[in-house]
């Protein structure tokens, strides 16, 4: 038996955007075990929900994650809307689905670049980066940010979009779909990126759900496990397919992500169709008195808010549980048994987003 | 399985002009209602406080007394909030982003909007 040494990963490495560590057991070149550590960039989020006021704290619940931004203020402004048990108007429930579909566009594209940089095709990085600065353009010309968005608030959204750009959204959407078919094509037929991600960091259905896989982590490895199915927000009058790839390994994690993004534009057109005319957010008076679980899809998986408040301005509680949190024991099983080269590339198709899981 | 799949695309953005552009030489993308920077108008304040309650990140600070309004560029996030919740239109948002800097500091305005005077009750026996 070979001698067992341990080779630390992270928290700076260049396939990381974000710092993780992770001590590798080595046995040779193989890896058999994995001890990963989190917290170099917790915040202390959970704690100002206390100091700021319920309707100001979506502000900062939106900062939680620079690339899903739009989904935590979403989920939040629901979550005390189901606490305060306020109706909000369907204009508003329908543009909540479009700026988070979009937001799921702009992730998924800028993990799909990240993921061609972790294998060494920096050409493909650049190419899904350019498509993913269309989307960035809808989001500044619809909300005046970026990917802080800031256009949710509790009682509705905060912008309107014209039902003329709504149109002319949809009707760009088919230009951009023609580029992202050009771009997955790449990712799910070239020769070179399917030598370099089949049968690397396999994962086995009944292991993925078992260990809580949520997201493109466990739709790769067929649990057909989406969020958006519960019909939370607008999403109960749209049709959502469920993305789903059998093999388990990072192949699949990618073909997953690469046909979300057509999923997602469908349900923008399809929100776009059926959006109806009215006022776009409703008064809110009194003050959330209760607690509940808001439950949303993120492009990640499954998002959870848990939320409290005590009949006062202030919340007591809020706790967010977020995808990436519960994909490490999956990532670990995967990491277990393969080779040391490897594992940028499995670290990353799980898509790990640690400003998310540290709050 | 296909070969060489990224060469189409390759090639076409060989050809074309880049996509980049050069900032800060050229200016940055913005749209009318882009978040840059928060603008304050001193002629029309009435020092309500309400920007600096409803202020999540806590970059405004107010004095009734010595008439001023300051606000710390590095901790303003920028949300629109203040803007939108001003009730004399005081505070715009402009398109633009503030110049980078090195040196962390507050920003102070004078707040030069005075009350004005109650026209003079009439005698009300005469």
């Amino acid at each position: 038996m070979s001698k067992q040494i341990i080779v630390p990963f992270g928290p700076q490495h260049p396939v990381l955007p974000e710092p993780i560590h992770l001590d590798l057991v080595l046995e040779d070149e193989r890896v058999i075990d994995v001890i990963p550590s989190i917290g170099y960039i917790h915040r202390g989020f959970e704690k100002l929900v206390e100091k700021r006021e319920f309707t100001d704290y979506v502000y900062i619940a939106e900062r939680t994650c620079g690339i899903c931004s739009f989904v935590h203020g979403a989920t939040y402004c629901q979550g005390i809307e189901q606490i305060m048990k306020i109706d909000v108007p369907e204009r508003a429930e329908y543009l909540r689905v479009i700026w988070s579909e979009y937001s799921r566009l702009h992730s998924h594209l800028l993990w799909l670049g990240l993921f061609a940089d972790s294998f060494g095709f920096e050409n493909l990085f650049m190419n899904a980066w350019k498509i993913r600065e269309d989307i960035l353009d809808v989001m500044e010309q619809t909300t005046g940010g970026r990917v802080i968005q800031g256009s949710c608030k509790v009682g509705g959204v905060r912008r309107d979009i014209s039902n003329e750009k709504l149109d002319a959204m949809a009707k760009d959407l088919d230009r951009i779909d023609r580029d992202m078919k050009e771009l997955t094509t790449v990712f799910l037929q070239d020769s070179s990126i399917q030598h370099r991600l089949r049968n690397v960091g396999v994962i086995s259905r009944d292991d993925a759900y078992h260990l809580g896989a949520v997201g493109p982590t466990a739709r790769g490895s067929g649990v057909a496990i989406d969020t958006r199915k519960l019909g939370y927000g607008a999403y109960d009058r749209l049709n959502v397919p469920v993305v789903t790839d059998s093999c388990g390994d990072c192949y699949s994690r990618c073909a997953v992500r690469a046909r979300e993004l057509f999923t997602s534009t469908d349900l923008i057109r399809q929100a776009v169709k059926k959006i109806p005319d009215g006022p776009i957010d409703v008064k809110v008076t009194g003050v959330p008195d209760g607690e509940y679980f808001m439950r949303a899809e993120q492009p990640r998986g499954e998002l959870v808010h848990y939320l409290k408040g005590n009949g006062t301005k202030f919340l007591v509680r809020s706790r967010i549980r977020t995808p990436t949190l519960t994909n490490i024991p999956p990532l670990i099983k995967m990491l277990q048994g393969c080779e040391l080269a490897d594992v940028p590339v499995i670290v990353l198709s799980i898509d790990p987003c640690i400003s998310c899981t540290e709050r | 399985m296909a070969f060489f799949e990224m060469v189409k695309t390759a090639l076409r953005t060989v050809m074309q002009k880049p996509v980049t552009i050069l900032y800060p030489l050229q200016a940055a993308k913005k749209t009318p209602i882009s978040r840059g920077h928060v603008v304050f108008d001193g002629s029309t304040c009435i020092s309500c406080g309400i920007c600096l309650r409803r202020c999540p990140s806590q970059a405004i600070v107010l004095n009734k007394e010595a008439k001023s309004w300051q606000i710390n560029r590095f901790r303003c996030v920028v949300c629109n909030s203040c803007v939108d919740t001003c009730p004399t239109k005081s505070l715009t948002m402009d398109t633009r982003y503030t110049a980078p800097a090195a040196v962390q500091g507050v920003e102070t305005f004078t707040i030069t909007y005075v009350k004005p005077a109650r026209p003079e009750k009439k005698d009300e026996s005469g």
